[in-house]
């Protein structure tokens, strides 16, 4: 059962009052413009036991994605594919109103719309995964470790998560006479073919303004906010309108334009984290 | 229940109709029918075509779980699950990951209606049954959880109703069926208030250029006053009833 949230931090009504009458001047707490996202690090490989790991710190979000690749079977229905399961965390470490526990509606929203975000425009190329069709496959585990909580971990952990494939590697295997498979963990030589790349671009609407990547106060005293999945030729991939507000219809197109142009800054951003982090390794 | 488990090699024949006969931009017939449960304090059953939902309103009352309860409002509570037998395989009654973000979902497309501030400390409950799933069931839970906070003599600021929009054979379609869903293109279910001019609920489950996109809002929106305006004879309907 999903109920109000009752948790929430309270942001005091002067510093609400403060936020919204910079957005006014075209502000906003953080130096940031209206349309601009925080700054981006993203190191990848930072898990050596993972196939493909990324931390992403997105302002003082910080996202930490894992992939694991294990043997397994394909669904009846997509023989031919390999299968593809995301799950998130927002582990209590990451914000004082976060709980321990099984995965909570809002980490099961984050997975959810990650998940699709990925297998509607077919990021991944699944068939690659496929050993045997109908008998064996790899399963691709991507966990999402929502560390510390700044607001907007949508966009964090997409990034985190393309990052994280882009350097996923498949292990080596050999299958015995009787079938058995016999997997080299140690030997990671296959790079994870993927079709194409996507970001999560979040704003949240605040009095008459649209703002791109909110941080947490921004987040509080939004009225509602809006995840738009994109691909690099600007097709929306995935929508998830979210939080007890709503939109009215010029809203939402200025939304959807505002989003479209910030996820260009994205694809960029992320170019040049993984280049940069290339000339590191 | 359409028996058609594969593909359709074409989802719209030469006459520019779909599988059922619809034109693209045409709904299922929709029947909504409120006060049809007697516990509860409200109630709709609401129909498209042959997705068939059943929701309940208990409140504003004592909330069911005493840490949730807020100083400056009630807690709208919302459970959307579906039915054992509302689907073509069974469904194990367990919620599952996707039942409880639609809870979520729907929850949010009618917190910006429901006048919860006059209600401090109480609960609101909204219990939706997906009895048979053809698609849209989440947007037909919201236009029968709509229906039954107002049979249940909640305050709202306005009624909502929900229809999604799909993609097939890269035509936009209205109030797309199971088959449209599953082998379709895009699925993007739209909730709104039309006398508030507000969405309350937008996703997207698919591919859809930024225009198709824009487009296809404006079709949902077109039949969301429609179907609100069904809510609300429905509501008249049953108010005329007891008068007699």
């Amino acid at each position: 059962m999903s109920y109000t949230p009752y948790r929430l931090p309270v942001v005091s009504r002067v510093k609400s009052e403060s936020l919204i009458s910079m957005l006014k001047r075209g502000l906003r707490s953080d130096q940031r413009d209206l349309v601009s996202p925080r700054n981006i690090t993203i190191e990848v490989g930072v898990i050596e036991k993972a196939n493909g790991s990324a931390l992403v710190k997105l302002g003082k979000t910080q996202v930490l994605v894992g992939i694991k690749i294990e043997p397994g079977k394909p669904f009846p229905d997509t023989p031919d594919e390999g299968v593809l399961q995301v799950n998130s965390e927002l582990v209590p470490m990451a914000s004082p109103v976060f709980e321990p526990g099984p995965p909570d509606e809002n980490a099961i929203e984050l997975a959810r719309v990650i998940d699709r975000s990925l297998r509607d425009p077919k990021a991944i190329d699944l068939k690659s995964l496929v050993m045997r069709p109908g008998e064996k496959a790899w399963v691709l585990w991507v966990d999402v470790y929502v560390l510390d909580y700044d607001g907007n971990y949508f966009d964090a952990s997409m990034l985190g998560v393309m990052a994280a494939l882009m350097n996923t590697k498949l292990p080596e295997y050999e299958e015995t006479e009787s079938g058995e498979l016999i997997v080299h963990r140690d030997k990671l030589t296959t790079p994870l073919k993927l079709n194409k790349r996507v970001v999560l671009v979040t704003t949240a609407k605040i009095g008459d303004y649209i703002v791109v990547d909110p941080n947490l106060d921004e987040e509080l005293i939004a009225d509602a906010r809006l995840t738009l999945a994109f691909d690099e030729e600007g097709n929306i991939v995935g929508a998830q309108k979210s939080s007890i507000g709503g939109y009215t219809r010029s809203e939402l197109s200025r939304a959807i334009e505002v989003s479209r142009k910030a996820s260009q800054i994205y694809f960029k951003l992320l170019d040049q984290a993984l280049q940069l982090g290339k000339q590191a390794g | 229940m359409s028996r058609v488990k594969q593909r359709p090699e074409r989802f719209i024949d030469e006459t520019g109709r779909r599988l059922d006969g619809r034109l693209p931009d045409e709904m299922r017939p929709v029947d909504i029918k409120v006060g049809v449960l007697s516990n509860a304090d409200g109630s709709a059953l609401v129909s498209y075509g042959k997705t068939k939902v059943i929701a309940a309103v208990y409140g504003p009352r004592e909330p069911p779980q005493r840490f949730a309860i807020l100083p400056d409002r009630a807690s709208l509570f919302v459970r959307y699950h579906m039915a054992p037998f509302s689907t073509e395989e069974r469904k194990s009654p367990a919620p599952t990951r996707r039942e409880i973000e639609l809870s979520k979902v729907v929850r949010e497309a009618l917190e910006p209606v429901v006048l919860s501030e006059l209600f401090p400390r109480t609960a609101i409950e909204v219990y939706v049954e997906v009895l048979q799933s053809d698609g849209g069931t989440r947007t037909a839970s919201v236009t029968a959880a709509s229906a039954a906070l107002a049979d249940a003599g909640i305050p709202m600021k306005g009624l909502v109703a929900g229809v999604a929009v799909g993609k097939v054979d890269g035509v936009l379609v209205l109030d797309i069926n199971e088959v449209e869903d599953n082998f379709g293109d895009a699925d993007m279910p739209v909730a709104a208030a039309p006398d508030l001019g507000l969405i309350t609920l937008f996703q997207l489950n698919g591919v859809m250029t930024i225009d198709e996109m824009q487009r296809g809002i404006d079709m949902a929106l077109k039949a969301i006053s429609y179907i609100v305006e069904k809510e609300k004879e429905a509501l008249k309907g049953s108010i005329e009833v007891e008068a007699e």
